[in-house]
């Protein structure tokens, strides 16, 4: 708790609405058009900023940056990173004040926002071939027919587990074939023999991304489709219910405790077994003190026999509003470039989304990392997103998160929020 | 202006002045006229604000989420209030004449003061952690079986609040030490001569002497109690499924202005907080006049 030194009430309740009136300044201007990349690399100068989230990803970015470099001396790169849960609400507040980073990352649930309210510059100046990354990723970054983000990685689903565990507990490994029955079943003995040692048999983090998304779109659900919510689907619900199951046989631990104890965490402590989780944990997984037991499988299948991940990645965009147009296409163009795409793999920090470059990927780790690739090549779907995602992600949130294993049916739940983002679609425009 | 006329410094006290009133008025004024006009406004995440007369208040009027937002806010701001009697209580043993390492025990108090809120809640999450904390392992040995603090409706408000009450003690502590530091030790004296005891002199002599910073410290603690964020971000995370029920209105506040991209409402939020803040404060000097001894 911080005092304020003034008694003065007015004043110091003033302080808390500086906050949201900071933000409210500014205004639309126009947009700064497609940008164009100039002919001669050396008459590009001046200094622009590129804004990341992710510090394990900052060295390979530092080293695109040098690369760059070498064909553009005259332009400064410099990086400007904010850890994830500040990230957009900075950027939020920069483009209120046309102060947006020249260059920065995006995600699928922010993109159509910044898109929609003029924030982000169009590509065709830079003349991409965007048959270089995967179709879903290119889908996931235009808006109205047109393109604004160049996919810079993705991320799949898949199963991984502690190999070493599974031997303790002696029950066979999970095979390619699991379906999610036998995912269940592997839990329950697994639960007899190690929870007497404080393991979890799953630390799934019931999360949207890892978990409820691949299976309700598995089982044949959906999450948004057409405009309308698919969280009243009957399909969707026994996905859900699928998840409450676990936690509430007590499987997994539950929402509550995820929020005290993050389910990876737990996994790479050695206090469970087995989770769905996706491929940016790769580098934690290297440093855990269980690097050595891990393995990685594709998802379990839904009891229809169908297999399905969602696809996400970061996009590389750039603002309506840089100072630096030509400097910031350029840079752009060669963030979107193969040799970045090596340079990520290399680093093995994340996964290229330029078609051909992630071999060096599947290679920075003894872990099973193509499954990752096939998942987006085979039976992956678009991550679902709609103008104000953020909204329904929060309703998410609330009202899925603390109901997995309690007592009230997923498909009552679900309803429930099937009604509450139909009406916050509804309010989109 | 006219008094600046008759100073004899002529208009010189103005020209030294105006930087912070220049201040005061971009930064405290203008924000505050531009909150409440956005009040009224439907603003988007990149600003572009359409007008929309009372909506965003009658919104607000039918949001079950600001009810619970209020009781919250209160709940907290009620316990962090029962840190002012402790810090009396702590104050007063410190000052006693002859106490060896005072400046230890002051420092030790001190301290959550002036560490940073975000990286002490930071280490009480651990303390709290329902499965490994040092607080439950604790409470195990006495044969209690603890809740999950953060994790659980209203122990996680609780929890929350007891880290707000922890850290204000020092702070209380300092204004109280001064308060009794302007106690006349004669008073003491004639009392005990009078035949009245240790504990008779602290009810009728430092109690009734202190109520000026007592009244200081709970205006300040109820207002800076209204202000609650950045513990309760930083303890619960903003991703654990009880915030929904925890949230105190700043909370809500920045939960519209950035998570939900409702700027107009989020400001309304703001306005209501002011109106209640102000409120409080304005009941709190009126009741001063029943209580507080100025001698």
């Amino acid at each position: 708790m911080r005092i304020p030194s003034a008694v003065n009430a007015v004043v110091v309740a003033a302080l808390v609405l500086t906050a949201a009136t900071l933000t409210a300044c500014g205004g639309n201007s126009d947009t700064a058009g497609d940008a164009k990349v100039p002919d001669d690399p050396a008459q590009v100068t001046g200094d622009i900023t590129y804004a990341i989230w992710d510090v394990n990803q900052q060295p390979a970015m530092q080293e695109i940056i040098k690369a760059f470099n070498q064909q553009y001396p005259n332009v400064k790169v410099s990086i400007s990173l904010a850890v994830f849960d500040q990230y957009f609400t900075k950027l939020k507040t920069q483009g209120s004040s046309d102060n947006l980073p020249d260059v920065f990352w995006m995600n699928g649930p922010n993109f159509q926002l910044f898109a929609a309210n003029k924030q982000l510059a169009g590509l065709d100046g830079l003349q991409l071939d965007f048959a270089n990354y995967p179709k879903a990723l290119n889908a996931l970054y235009t808006l109205d027919g047109k393109q604004y983000g160049v996919p810079k990685d993705f991320d799949t689903i898949a199963l991984w587990y502690n190999k070493k565990l599974f031997a303790d507990a002696k029950v066979a490994e999970p095979t390619a074939d699991w379906t999610w029955d036998d995912y269940k079943t592997a839990a329950g003995k697994l639960k007899a023999a190690l929870s007497p040692k404080g393991i979890y048999a799953s630390s799934d983090e019931l999360g949207n991304q890892g978990n409820y998304y691949p299976a309700i779109l598995s089982n044949g659900g959906s999450i948004l489709k057409d405009g309308k919510s698919g969280y009243a689907d009957p399909k969707t619900a026994e996905a859900l219910q699928f998840w409450s199951d676990m936690v509430k046989e007590g499987y997994t631990p539950s929402g509550a405790q995820g929020a005290e104890i993050r389910g990876r965490d737990r996994f790479f402590s050695g206090k469970a077994a087995m989770m769905w989780n996706g491929n940016w944990l790769v580098s934690a997984a290297l440093k855990s003190p269980v690097k050595n037991d891990l393995a990685i499988l594709p998802l379990p299948k839904a009891p229809s026999g169908e297999r399905k991940t969602v696809i996400h990645g970061i996009g590389n965009v750039m603002s309506a509003k840089t100072k630096n147009p030509e400097a910031s296409a350029a840079f752009l163009k060669f963030l979107s470039g193969k040799e970045a795409a090596l340079i990520q793999a290399k680093a093995g920090a994340a996964n290229p989304a330029y078609t051909g470059t992630q071999t060096d990927f599947v290679n920075s780790a003894p872990y099973a990392l193509k499954t990752f690739i096939d998942a987006a090549d085979q039976y992956s779907e678009p991550y679902p997103v709609s103008k104000d995602t953020a909204v329904w992600n929060k309703l998410e949130l609330d009202l899925l998160l603390p109901a997995f294993g309690g007592d009230k049916p997923m498909a009552e739940v679900g309803q429930e929020v099937a009604t509450k983002m139909d009406e916050a679609l509804g309010k989109e425009k | 202006m006219s008094s600046a006329r008759r100073s004899p410094d002529g208009r010189w006290p103005w020209l030294f002045v105006l930087p912070t009133f220049f201040g005061v008025l971009v930064f405290y004024f203008w924000p505050l006229l531009k909150t409440v006009y956005d009040s009224f406004t439907d603003t988007g995440p990149f600003g572009g604000s359409t007008w929309v007369g009372a909506a965003n208040y009658s919104e607000l009027i039918a949001d079950t989420e600001v009810y619970r937002a209020i009781v919250n806010t209160v709940v907290y701001t009620a316990i962090v209030l029962l840190g002012i009697p402790l810090a009396v209580l702590f104050a007063s043993l410190l000052n006693r004449p002859g106490l060896r390492f005072a400046m230890v025990y002051r420092t030790l108090f001190f301290l959550p003061y002036v560490a940073m809120p975000t990286a002490i809640s930071l280490v009480w999450r651990i303390i709290y952690n329902g499965e490994y904390g040092i607080l439950n392992q604790s409470l195990g040995v006495l044969g209690i079986d603890g809740p999950r603090w953060i994790s659980t409706e209203w122990f996680a408000l609780v929890a929350v609040a007891l880290l707000g009450l922890w850290m204000s003690i020092g702070f209380n502590m300092i204004v109280l030490s001064a308060g009794l530091k302007g106690i006349p030790g004669e008073l003491y004296e004639a009392a005990s001569l009078d035949g009245a005891g240790r504990a008779q002199q602290f009810r009728s002599i430092t109690v009734p002497l202190l109520t000026p910073s007592i009244f200081f410290l709970s205006v300040i603690t109820t207002i800076a109690g209204f202000q609650l964020f950045d513990q309760l971000f930083a303890l619960l995370g903003p991703e654990n499924p009880v915030m929904s029920k925890t949230q105190s209105l700043v909370f809500l506040f920045y939960s519209a202005a950035f998570d939900t991209n409702e700027r107009g409402y989020a400001a309304a939020v703001a306005v209501l907080i002011l109106a209640v803040v102000g409120l409080l404060t304005l009941f709190q000097f009126r009741l001063q006049r029943r209580w507080v001894t100025y001698d």
